[in-house]
């Protein structure tokens, strides 16, 4: 009995490490990952080019702390200063952009801080500030929170001088967004990630539109000068796809109740 | 007929801790038969069963066998006062000993088998051992030590908890065994048994040897007081 | 509470129509943890015996670090084999991380230490029972081994399922080594930490429930086992 205990066991671990395709890894931001676009862009390209792209969804900072020590391939991200300082430091070969959506203020539908009527990002955050109401941040380094701390400053606001009413959750899009929901408070999100999020409760989309809250996603390959063994064939064969006339139907043409997420725009800003 | 004998001690001591449990010990025993053992409680009966089987350390002296002495260690067997049984069915119990040496499964099955019917356990084969009465388990150990039909058995006080039927039936076995030519050196506390199987009688007292013979003297006319008052039934320490 | 409800239903569904997704990531857990259970177990078993068995200087040591071992936290375990298996590590070039084989690794070194504790417990009590006859019996040190596992087999069988138990549960350790990839390293416990951040509820508890299911019944295993150990005979 204990014999045939050892063997299943032993055959279920076997089974299922038989693989036979092209199978690369990118780091992508939870932002990304919640707006459910890879659902759709995933099959395609396993389809078009064989390739199994298989995703570690994280926050701006440990996507670029993978490129860096190589443990993926390429990275999709959406902090232009950041990716710069990768490239930069030789970690990344180029960067290539890809698509925008924006963000977008969230906060309790009756709105105690007044955003609704404001005209800029900046006056947004003024409010919330003054008014003390409670604000939920990403606190992880990714690239919504480098955004949100960006706004802060320019604000003029030191957010290390913030009371209680300020919360650093240190996790991803959707988690944040559900301790927004619990505690009925702002918060600054991705528009893909607020319309795909389950959890709504009492919030709702308040403020947007300005500018500055654009969002620029970039793909950048990892430096196989710097490591090795990054698959370049698979990451140029994925990022042509991703420039493509393909790429371009896929993203314009993913919706979220009606609404189009993403722009698509590789090869307009030449860089 | 016993290849390992004679066994000759000489000045044997038994130590645990600087305490002296039993010695200096001078013995010899030679030929067929039964050796045993008796004395007062504390006397050093199982230290120096113990001794002369190996496993417990001699401290000083010499105990030689006419054989090499680990060979010597293969060919005996040790029956404890109270009975370990592995967790295992009787059957499997017995056949133990040949298992670990080496013996093929079916041939080790039959013989144990059969030395199971020869103590009166036939009828409990299967039986998971840890639940047989005590008397039952002793006839097990019993079986089990002399499935390898060694040349010497050790049996320290192996019926001081059984009734009396127990005791008769252990006694039958012990006798048979030494008319196979086994020898054997056991120690009791009951004086009845001690005349019942006795051809030679040690008497410890306080770790030394006390007094020796031939049973036939040694129980009709002992030579010292400890050991006329010991078999008067007087507490001798 | 509406919104648990119809959680509720929404995971009664998906069991019951046997989800695909639900499955591979239910078959996934299985496979990681089982592995991991069967690595362990070699390794702690005999551990456990030669602890047991064998008289050496640093036996005490050992135990008693083994025994903390215990309490090591799973996640610091998870930090440890990442920063080792990651491509700027040392076991880098062996391409581990983020693949199902490096969760096997955390995993193992987890309940190693939780499997050869209770195991040695079981086996330092029948040693002590069989010490005088085996001792007796001139048995080698390899013998008397094997006939210790043996006659504990229930209780190390038992030993083997609390690493289970605690295996199957664990997520800091699986989350960061494994990076908790969709169709590769995403399991029970990573899936259910990312879908209640999601907010997407049904699915979470429907993980929970298979969980939930597979957990209760391997401790149900274990007091059964446990009771079958007087008496009769497997």
């Amino acid at each position: 009995m204990m014999k045939q205990l050892f063997l299943s066991a032993a055959l279920v671990a076997v089974a299922g490490t038989a693989q036979a395709q092209d199978v690369m890894k990118m780091a992508v931001t939870t932002s990304f990952n919640n707006s459910g676009l890879a659902e759709v862009l995933l099959p395609e390209i396993q389809k078009d080019l064989g390739l199994e792209v298989q995703l570690l969804v994280v926050g701006t900072g440990q996507a670029i702390k993978l490129g860096e020590s190589g443990d993926v391939d390429a990275i999709l991200v959406h902090s232009r200063p950041a990716e710069e300082a990768f490239i930069e430091g030789g970690y990344g070969t180029h960067r290539t952009e890809i698509m925008y959506n924006d963000f977008v203020f969230v906060g309790p539908s009756d709105d105690p801080a007044v955003i609704a009527d404001d005209e800029t990002a900046v006056e947004a955050l003024q409010d919330i500030a003054s008014t003390e109401a409670a604000f939920v941040s990403r606190g992880d380094d990714s690239g919504t929170h480098k955004m949100e701390l960006a706004l802060w400053k320019d604000a003029g606001l030191d957010v290390e001088g913030f009371g209680d009413w300020y919360n650093a959750v240190g996790q991803g899009m959707g988690a944040a967004l559900n301790t927004a929901a619990g505690m009925n408070g702002y918060i600054l999100s991705d528009r893909a990630s607020w319309l795909n999020f389950g959890n709504k409760a009492d919030l709702g989309l308040l403020f947007s539109g300005d500018p500055v809250l654009f969002n620029q996603y970039a793909y950048i390959p990892v430096n196989p000068e710097k490591h090795e063994h990054v698959q370049t064939e698979l990451v140029d064969k994925l990022e042509a796809w991703l420039v493509s006339d393909r790429a371009e139907e896929l993203i314009n043409g993913y919706e979220i109740a009606g609404e189009q997420l993403f722009v698509f725009n590789a090869g307009e800003n030449a860089n | 007929m016993s290849r390992l004998l004679p066994l000759t001690v000489e000045g044997a001591v038994g130590r645990r801790r600087s305490r002296t449990l039993v010695g200096p010990v001078d013995l010899r025993i030679e030929g067929a038969g039964i050796t045993v053992v008796i004395g007062p409680n504390g006397a050093g009966k199982t230290s120096l069963l113990s001794l002369l089987h190996g496993t417990e350390r001699l401290a000083e002296g010499r105990i030689d066998w006419a054989w090499p002495l680990e060979d010597a260690r293969h060919a005996q067997a040790f029956v404890f006062q109270r009975p370990v049984m592995l967790r295992r069915t009787v059957a499997e119990n017995i056949a133990y000993p040949l298992q670990i040496r080496g013996v093929a499964r079916k041939e080790a099955q039959a013989r144990a088998a059969d030395w199971a019917r020869r103590v009166g356990l036939g009828e409990v084969l299967n039986r998971y051992a840890p639940v047989l009465s005590g008397g039952e388990q002793q006839k097990l150990a019993l079986a089990r030590a002399l499935i390898i039909e060694p040349d010497v058995l050790f049996l320290d006080e192996p019926c001081a908890s059984l009734d009396g039927r127990a005791m008769r039936e252990i006694e039958e076995i012990l006798l048979a065994a030494r008319d196979r030519g086994t020898r054997l050196v056991m120690s009791t506390h009951n004086m009845g048994q001690a005349r019942r199987l006795a051809d030679e009688v040690l008497f410890l007292l306080r770790g030394r040897i006390h007094e020796s013979g031939p049973a036939s003297t040694f129980f009709t006319a002992p030579e010292t007081p400890q050991a006329r008052a010991f078999l008067k039934g007087d507490i001798v320490e | 509470m509406v919104d648990l409800w119809s959680g509720f239903s929404q995971a009664f569904w998906l069991v019951v129509t046997f989800d695909p997704e639900l499955a591979e990531i239910a078959l996934r857990s299985l496979r990681v943890t089982l592995s991991a259970l069967l690595v362990a177990s070699v390794i702690a078993l005999p551990l456990a015996a030669l602890l047991a068995v064998k008289r050496f200087r640093w036996r005490r040591w050992i135990i008693a670090i083994l025994n903390a071992l215990m309490g090591l936290p799973p996640v610091v375990v998870g930090l440890v084999v990442y920063v080792i298996l990651s491509r700027s590590g040392p076991l880098g070039v062996l391409g581990l991380l983020f693949t199902p084989t490096a969760m096997i690794v955390a995993q193992t070194i987890i309940i190693v230490p939780l499997i050869a504790s209770v195991a040695h417990q079981s086996l330092r009590e029948l040693w002590a029972e069989y010490h005088d006859l085996l001792i007796s019996m001139n048995v080698t040190q390899w013998q008397k081994i094997r006939t210790l596992l043996w006659d504990s087999r229930r209780a190390l069988l038992t030993a083997s399922l609390a690493g289970f138990g605690r295996a199957i549960g664990e997520v800091g350790a699986i989350m960061i080594v494994g990076g908790n990839i969709d169709h590769a390293t995403r399991v029970l416990t990573t899936a259910i930490a990312l879908e209640t951040g999601k907010g997407d509820f049904g699915l979470a508890l429907a993980l929970g429930f298979v969980l939930i299911g597979i957990a209760v019944a391997v401790n149900l295993s274990i007091h059964w086992l446990s009771r079958t150990e007087r008496g009769d005979r497997w």
